[in-house]
């Protein structure tokens, strides 16, 4: 196999991707990016009462995730999260 | 239940309303509604100043960056200003009273080359701007909110006051200016909210 024949393009993660935001994502384990501290989605800080969701690690404050929802579409920013660890269904 | 309604809504319309709500909807941008209280938007824990150590900045695109202390801040010429404030969450509030310092006060003297700030805060909360949108008189640093210290629930010791655009703009715990030759979108802006955020022109979301 020639090595340009290894690069796919995103439609080849589609089912993947479909797989892994359906499962339930309170208990997945996410790592903050800034601290390092591993902890479930259900327990982390969340501050609603803004113009966006925000979402803050309980260990250092900082934020994991930001979440805008407006004229029909969802913006979310992970750049907090270094990596979640999901159960598979 | 439904006839009262119709019946208040009627009499409210017919004998008393008409000019005031034409005078409010005339100063209330579009799709907000008008609130008397004071809604509190955080975006995370409110930050407890040490005013010993609180400083104000102007730094980024300047060959000598100022700063100023609290009782410095303090000593400066100040302004008291009544304006009505927008928040994108489709709040208004009319006629709140500020006093602060004028950012052209503090901006006085400055030469740079710079187009645009980021505002930076306590607690990590930014928020961009064009520099020309806090000149002339458009925007303050305040430190009082209806003749009282700001409360820290609403940016106190002190926050920007940009009211001609969204409230998110009106940066709660502000400890400075960066000037900067690019336009760098601060915490909400880099998420879906607008860049420039004039409520007048509805400028809510990436795209308005």
């Amino acid at each position: 196999m020639q090595t340009s024949e290894m690069k796919l393009d995103g439609n080849a993660i589609a089912g993947l991707l479909g797989e892994i935001f359906a499962v339930e994502m309170t208990s997945a384990q996410g790592t903050c990016a800034s601290c390092g501290a591993v902890n479930e989605v259900g327990r982390v800080d969340v501050y609603i009462h803004a113009p966006g969701t925000v979402v803050r690690c309980p260990d250092c404050e900082q934020v994991l995730m930001r979440i805008v929802r407006g004229r029909g579409r969802y913006w979310l920013d992970l750049t907090g999260v270094r990596c979640l660890e999901l159960a598979e269904d | 239940m439904r006839d009262t309604h119709r019946l208040m809504g009627f009499i409210s319309r017919g004998f008393k309303g008409r000019r005031r709500d034409t005078a409010s909807s005339s100063r209330l941008p579009p799709g907000q509604y008008l609130v008397n209280d004071f809604p509190v938007l955080s975006a995370g824990p409110t930050p407890r100043a040490n005013l010993d150590q609180w400083t104000f900045s102007i730094e980024g695109e300047i060959d000598e960056p100022k700063r100023w202390t609290w009782k410095e801040l303090l000593a400066l010429p100040s302004d008291t200003v009544t304006k009505d404030i927008h928040c994108v969450t489709k709040w208004s509030k009319f006629d709140t009273t500020w006093k602060g310092v004028s950012v052209a006060t503090l901006l006085e003297g400055v030469e740079t080359g710079a187009e645009y700030v980021t505002v930076f805060c306590d607690g990590g909360y930014t928020t961009n701007l064009p520099l020309e949108d806090i000149m002339d008189g458009k925007a303050w640093v305040a430190y009082e909110f209806d003749g009282q210290p700001l409360h820290p629930e609403h940016g106190g010791p002190a926050r920007l006051l940009v009211p001609h655009l969204y409230f998110w703009k009106s940066a709660k715990w502000v400890r400075g200016i960066r000037l900067e030759n690019e336009q760098h979108p601060g915490f909400w802006e880099s998420n879906g909210y607008h860049l420039y955020g004039d409520p007048w022109r509805e400028q809510r979301y990436w795209g308005d």
